[in-house]
């Protein structure tokens, strides 16, 4: 077999610590604990030999990754290696001293998430009293920084409805992207779905917003809009192909195709520690085992889009169907595709509490 | 869907890359990209010929006269594919103008 294209970007999850307990995260129902984090020099050594693989991006993530003290040396360490760097950040630890340090560092571009635009409901779904107000006074630190933002925005059954005045505090902000996504359905997102799945009507409203504020931005603010799959007839070609575009790296150093992939059973996943980025991309079964065409099963196999939306999603397959190598069950065509039929029937009228997410609570 | 956004590209303009935005080469693809936030696009060979002369001081009119110069091509075509190409990375806010 001849090798992988290489990747175009890094998720460094440089931490599961956050102040912040979203009950969507995308991080696995079982947190990385502090104590086994990679320490800087593994960071600095894996940020290397991303970039002399072929990685152009690499986006600094958590948990909150503002948490690692040492993260303006990492940044500092990324834009050497030729890295274009990115923060994904809530924004609640970001001070005027922190946000220069970053800035002196070479950062490149900040994404800051907002859970709301209403702060009582915003700090309900994140479990912070004064996390919004935070986060407004972030965003307007990083707009006096000069700093390109993006503003993210993950919505859900819970606050759609407020997708125009979304895209208004953006505009307000000066953010030059945002990207409002609805909440994606495995791990945390999955625990709390009947929460968080919104209806078809929802669904509607939100892309016509949507539409209407491309249409009056073109050219100043660039919408990214991520549509929640159980609604498609088609499934999403997730992360651009299973190990062909992008890596992610837990906060102990294991590397995965995905942020869901750790769901996987009865694989070894492969950890910097123990072996290098790039014969872990190219040779680690974690990697091989979805990659391409050759894995799939009926209808896939024979079917016309199989190289555009490569099977869907195997964390989604393995979710609700039982099985990674499964046609994932957003496809019309899959025949597990009642279990996405029956999630949204048996959706109920009263969302349920929030099981938030923090060490723990799964 | 792209609407005008106020900004005439002409030959006197002086183009910049935003923040947060640049060329770059890449060793390994052995192509030139260009580095956005959160996504990296290939410049195609003469993308990449227009926006290494961008330096925030020339003017469109200069960096078309060199790449004139450079291939030994019309004027007025070299301007068209300059002109289109600098208009249509603005509207993608890769690139600002005064």
């Amino acid at each position: 077999m001849t090798s992988p294209p290489p990747p175009m970007s890094l998720l460094a999850e440089l931490t599961h610590r956050c102040p912040l307990q979203c009950p969507y995260c995308s991080n696995p129902l079982m947190l990385d604990p502090r104590t086994q984090e990679l320490g800087t020099a593994e960071w600095q050594r894996v940020l290397d030999e991303a970039a002399q693989m072929g990685v152009l991006q690499v986006h600094f993530s958590g948990g909150e990754p503002m948490a690692r003290p040492d993260l303006p040396e990492l940044v500092r360490h990324a834009a050497k290696a030729g890295l274009y760097s990115n923060l994904i950040t809530s924004g609640v630890l970001i001070r005027p001293d922190s946000l220069r340090a970053l800035a002196d560092a070479g950062l490149d571009h900040i994404q800051l998430s907002f859970q709301d635009v209403e702060a009582a409901s915003a700090d309900r779904i994140a479990n912070m009293a004064g996390a919004h107000a935070k986060k407004l006074e972030a965003a307007r630190l990083v707009a006096a920084e000069g700093l390109p933002l993006t503003l993210n925005f993950v919505i859900h059954r819970q606050n759609a409805q407020r997708v125009p005045a979304m895209l208004e505090l953006a505009e307000q902000l000066g953010a030059r992207r945002v990207e409002i996504a609805h909440t994606q359905y495995y791990g945390w997102g999955l625990l709390n779905r009947d929460a968080l799945l919104p209806d078809r009507a929802q669904i509607e409203a939100t892309t016509q917003a949507v539409q209407a504020a491309r249409t009056r931005l073109a050219g100043r603010m660039s919408i990214d809009f991520v549509t929640p799959d159980y609604y498609e007839d088609r499934p999403k070609p997730c992360m651009g192909g299973w190990g062909q575009r992008f890596l992610n790296i837990t906060p102990t150093g294991k590397v995965l195709p995905c942020h869901a992939a750790e769901t996987i059973p009865n694989i070894v996943f492969p950890s910097v520690r123990e072996a290098s980025l790039a014969d872990i991309w190219d040779h680690a079964p974690i990697f091989t085992l979805f990659r391409g065409t050759e894995w799939m099963p009926e209808p896939c196999k024979s079917c016309a889009f199989k190289e555009e939306d490569w099977g869907g999603c195997r964390c989604q397959a393995l979710a609700l169907a039982g099985q990674a190598n499964a046609a994932d069950p957003v496809c019309h065509k899959a025949p597990d595709h009642n279990a996405v039929v029956q999630a949204i029937a048996q959706r109920p009228q009263t969302p349920p509490p929030f099981r938030y997410r923090r060490f723990g609570n799964a | 869907m792209t609407q005008a956004t106020g900004q005439t590209v002409t030959e006197s303009t002086v183009p910049r890359f935003a923040r947060g935005t640049r060329l770059q080469y890449d060793r390994v693809r052995e192509v030139w990209f260009v580095q956005a936030p959160e996504r990296a696009f290939h410049a195609d060979p003469i993308a990449a010929e227009i926006l290494q002369l961008v330096d925030g001081s020339r003017t469109l009119g200069a960096i078309i006269d060199q790449l004139a110069l450079k291939f030994d091509a019309p004027r007025a075509v070299i301007a068209q594919d300059v002109l289109a190409m600098v208009a249509d990375l603005t509207d993608k806010q890769v690139l600002l103008h005064a």
